[in-house]
């Protein structure tokens, strides 16, 4: 087996260039990858394309990394949770491309998968429609969208091999196994790094051909947007 | 007038043993808390869980598992997790039953409007495009007028749209009404102790009368 195993999140992310294209695991700050988001910040990359969900509250996620204007382009489906966003977006700072949720996930997981388009009803009759080819299947209206690649797709999954093998843990999974197939270099971030033959093949979510790095990362925050309990 | 939780509890009304249900956000959350005894449903999360269970004790909770609204839940037995991609599928495919969600504005043809005000709120879309362009059953909870009095249910939306002629039913804190196939609100039902005609004054678009409209059991 091909040994993918680097030191830390440091040597992961040691040779993104100004201006890459990223992807980034996670759905608001549930399944991001803490560890490389921090080694970003240190290592003071400009002019990022990140594409992600969301991008995180103003003080963790990818909100470091806008504070810090290290991220010239957003492309995301929703950023209701930071006010340091909204401002950098209205006050024309910050680019950003919105995306309905279903269609970034098709759109990712297509250029994953080699599909260069793909039909879909979301956004048919509203401003996502805008100069997109459309086409009428059975009667009913769907838009053109294209497929997403990066340069570096940068995921966090729960367990991995050293084979680059990933599985994920509740809804922590959300956007990390597509995006894990759409980079040209793959960095997975595990909460426990384990050795070949220890994870059931029966189990394996993203197979390690689609990974091309991977650690185990530490000091996991996991920061919970809205704890909400039941009182009894 | 409802409150919120009048509105869901309305809105729980419409829901059939063994639906598969998709909850937006806000109101439509609650809705689950009103669902009846012995109507089993599954709950899906478009960040990629069926069974969405109750909110957790202070000491269940995981960081791992969490709502379209971020907030911590469980899951009930018999509950599967799965990718963005694959939760999309099943919303796109028309695997969900049902689709409940909040709306600023409603037209009279179906048109909803519910993720951008121009200039002041650019939150994003979500899942919501999705949504509302793939359900084939979908309910909207909202308030009848904005809190200046300016109505919501309109001939046509004033803000960006989200998607077009999808809405099926809308429970509101005055009325039940139906989308007809042709354009117009149809009045189904009144809120306890709302007249028709304050639901008149209070909707913009084409309201549709036709003989004697109920009160709303609850």
């Amino acid at each position: 087996m091909i040994n993918k195993v680097v030191k830390n999140a440091q040597e992961a992310v040691h040779d993104i260039p100004d201006n890459a294209v990223l992807m980034l695991g996670g759905f608001g700050l549930c399944g991001i990858p803490e560890n490389c988001i921090s080694a970003l910040l240190k290592k003071g990359v400009k002019g990022l394309t990140c594409i992600s969900n969301n991008a995180g509250v103003d003080d963790f996620g990818i909100g470091l990394m806008l504070k810090t204007r290290q991220v010239r382009k957003m492309i995301s489906s929703y950023v209701g949770e930071n006010a340091e966003f909204e401002r950098q977006l209205l006050s024309g700072e910050l680019e950003v491309e919105l995306i309905p949720q279903g269609t970034l996930a098709e759109r990712i997981r297509a250029g994953g998968a080699g599909i260069p388009a793909f039909f879909t009803p979301a956004g048919v009759g509203t401003e996502v429609a805008e100069g997109k080819e459309t086409r009428v299947f059975d009667g009913k209206t769907y838009l053109m969208e294209s497929w997403l690649k990066a340069d570096f797709a940068i995921v966090k999954a729960w367990k991995g091999d050293t084979a680059g093998n990933l599985i994920y843990k509740g809804t922590a999974r959300n956007f990390n196994p597509m995006m894990a197939t759409a980079g040209k270099i793959t960095i997975a971030e595990v909460e426990e790094l384990v050795p070949l033959g220890s994870l059931d093949p029966n189990e394996i979510h993203t197979p390690g051909i689609y990974v091309q790095r991977i650690f185990q990362g530490n000091a996991y925050e996991k920061r919970i947007e809205q704890r909400t309990v039941t009182r009894i | 007038m409802l409150d919120k939780n009048g509105i869901a509890k309305r809105i729980a009304q419409e829901v059939r043993d063994g639906m598969y249900i998709n909850l937006g956000i806000g109101i439509p959350t609650l809705v689950a808390n009103y669902i009846p005894e012995g109507i089993n449903v599954v709950l899906q999360s478009e960040n990629g869980l069926l069974g969405i269970g109750p909110f957790p004790k202070e000491e269940e909770v995981d960081a791992d598992l969490i709502n379209a609204g971020k907030q911590t839940v469980t899951m009930r037995p018999g509950s599967a997790l799965f990718s963005s991609a694959e939760s999309f599928a099943m919303i796109r495919g028309g695997h969900v039953h049902l689709t409940i969600l909040g709306a600023m504005e409603v037209s009279e043809q179906g048109d909803i409007a519910n993720w951008k005000i121009p200039g002041k709120m650019v939150k994003g879309m979500g899942g919501a495009m999705d949504l509302v362009a793939s359900a084939e059953n979908i309910i909207v909870a909202m308030q009848h007028s904005s809190k200046d009095g300016q109505s919501k249910l309109l001939k046509k939306c004033s803000l960006p749209i989200t998607g077009i002629k999808c809405v099926k039913k809308i429970v509101s804190d005055l009325a039940v009404l139906e989308v007809m196939p042709q354009g117009g609100f149809k009045l189904l039902e009144r809120a306890p102790g709302v007249s028709v005609d304050q639901i008149k004054n209070a909707t913009e678009g084409s309201l549709l009368v036709e003989g004697e409209i109920p009160e709303m059991k609850l």
